[in-house]
């Protein structure tokens, strides 16, 4: 008798898990940032006066301000759910790491969560010292020599921080510090993907370090798959 | 014993001597027009040091192998005329060597501070800030953007806060890590800093001139030989000020040109 109770509650709590795993409740919100003009050159960086870093290229990095796919994609641009999602609950246990290679960061754009965990590492054989210029989170900055162990820290409030590197002043990135759980970061033709969305009426949210912020308003009822597209307008300087 | 300290203060002042009249440590080649007066001045002023030196050494050796290990409580003899006729001469003597010292080294200087650069010149720009120096060149409408300190974006490589947007001047300004300069050409290096203090320093130019913040000075020189070489500041300017250098290249008007083109095309 015991162990038959036993053996029905296994099988719901199986039940259970195997259902949120297997079928995601609600809909999705996919769609492409693209821009429409002429994005400013990104110019090649001078990395002479750091030989370490500089001879790590055979042809020099340029800025990443603004970097461009095919299809005339953007990258590097956060979309997430601003309004209507609730936020999460508790901040994830999985760490990002934000790397110093190369005397650049990468990623260049760095999602956190609120409270989460960041891993600051520096690969180089020079010091850094890494600078978020945060406004609403408190501000700090921090030398980090070579084959020193990692920095970790975390941010508080949602906002997105412009970092840099106190030694290397082309070296320039941004934590995206963000309450939502739902996000992406474009990369290679600028798509996004936002899935396991409840039914409800979302404010969807495109940033991007140079052209700003846009917003849409997106309902989703059941298991739909919405297409939100997002277009920002270069500008040549 | 005395004899000994005799002994050995002769010889500590000779070897000393030796790696200086040797040039065993001297300075690095002169790549200027004007840096011979320099080392001229450099020479002058180490020879009379030197000399001094030497003279005051040998002099006390000799006097405290002359009178040490004396048994009788000798008579303390003083200078001829007394402690205020001693003072005299000696403020006669060295007021005179560093007035020699300022009166020839002001041909050095004026020829570096008091002559303007020729009309001709090539005009850069540079400026320093924590911890990197940036140049810049006209471009070829020959004149400068303003600068706009609220536009600067180095994420974007706008170290100067050039307006490209609302000024066409600015537009063709053409920003560099390294400082090229064609060879035997006068350049006439404009220095603007943007935060704190930093100092231009290129050994082989014999330069070495502050930056100030909300001052505009400026440097002219002419370089003589091909080559390239370190930019270092030398201002103690912060955390970073160790890492704070760039490169002086200095090229023939032909590898320029090709530079310069490279350059405007990278902009």
């Amino acid at each position: 008798m015991r162990s038959k109770h036993v053996f029905m509650a296994g099988v719901a709590v199986l039940a259970a898990s195997a259902m949120a795993i297997a079928a995601p409740s609600g809909g999705t919100i996919s769609g492409r940032v693209t821009y429409t003009g002429t994005p400013a050159k990104q110019k090649p960086i001078d990395m002479s006066k750091e030989p370490s870093c500089a001879k790590q290229y055979t042809t020099p990095p340029v800025s990443e301000t603004v970097v461009t796919g095919e299809g005339n994609s953007l990258h590097n641009v956060v979309v997430y759910i601003s309004a209507g999602a609730p936020d999460g609950a508790s901040a994830p246990v999985q760490t990002v790491t934000f790397a110093q290679k190369g005397c650049r960061y990468i990623p260049h754009v760095a999602v956190l969560q609120v409270n989460q965990e960041l891993k600051v590492v520096n690969d180089d054989q020079t010091s850094h010292n890494i600078h978020p210029l945060a406004k609403l989170n408190r501000e700090w900055n921090k030398s980090q020599p070579p084959g020193s162990p990692a920095i970790t820290e975390k941010f508080e409030k949602e906002e997105f921080i412009p970092v840099k590197c106190n030694i290397h002043p082309w070296m320039h990135g941004t934590f995206a510090v963000l309450k939502t759980t739902h996000y992406a970061v474009t990369a290679d033709n600028g798509g996004f993907t936002l899935p396991n969305l409840p039914p409800g009426k979302y404010t969807i949210t495109a940033w991007h370090e140079s052209y700003g912020t846009q917003t849409q308003d997106v309902t989703i009822t059941g298991s739909e798959t919405k297409s939100v597209d997002f277009v920002f307008k270069a500008k040549a300087y | 014993m005395g004899k000994l300290f005799a002994v050995i203060l002769t010889i500590i002042a000779l070897v000393s001597a030796v790696p200086i009249v040797m040039h065993t440590w001297w300075m690095p080649q002169d790549i200027s027009t004007h840096g011979h007066a320099i080392d001229e001045q450099m020479s002058e002023t180490m020879a009379e040091a030197g000399f001094s030196f030497l003279a005051a050494q040998l002099l006390l050796a000799f006097f405290v192998w002359k009178f040490s290990n004396r048994k009788d409580d000798g008579k303390i003899r003083t200078f001829p005329g007394g402690a205020k006729a001693l003072v005299a001469a000696a403020f006669i003597l060295v007021g005179t060597e560093m007035l020699a010292l300022g009166v020839l080294g002001q041909k050095a200087w004026a020829s570096v501070y008091f002559t303007a650069p020729a009309a001709n010149a090539l005009q850069v720009q540079a400026q320093a800030g924590q911890f990197a120096f940036y140049f810049r060149y006209p471009g070829a409408d020959g004149k400068f953007g303003a600068l706009h300190p609220d536009k600067i974006d180095e994420g974007n490589q706008n170290y100067f806060g050039l307006d490209p947007e609302n000024e066409v001047e600015a537009r063709d300004d053409i920003v560099t890590g390294e400082l090229a300069i064609p060879v035997n050409r006068e350049v006439n290096l404009m220095m603007h800093a943007k935060d704190v203090g930093h100092s231009f320093y290129v050994r082989e130019l014999r330069i070495q001139q502050d930056f100030v913040p909300g001052l505009d000075l400026a440097v002219h020189f002419t370089a003589t030989k091909v080559g390239r070489y370190e930019i270092v500041c030398t201002q103690l300017c912060g955390l970073g000020h160790y890492n704070m250098k760039a490169y002086l290249s200095v090229m023939s008007q032909e590898d320029f040109d090709k530079w310069m083109k490279q350059k405007a095309s990278e902009q």
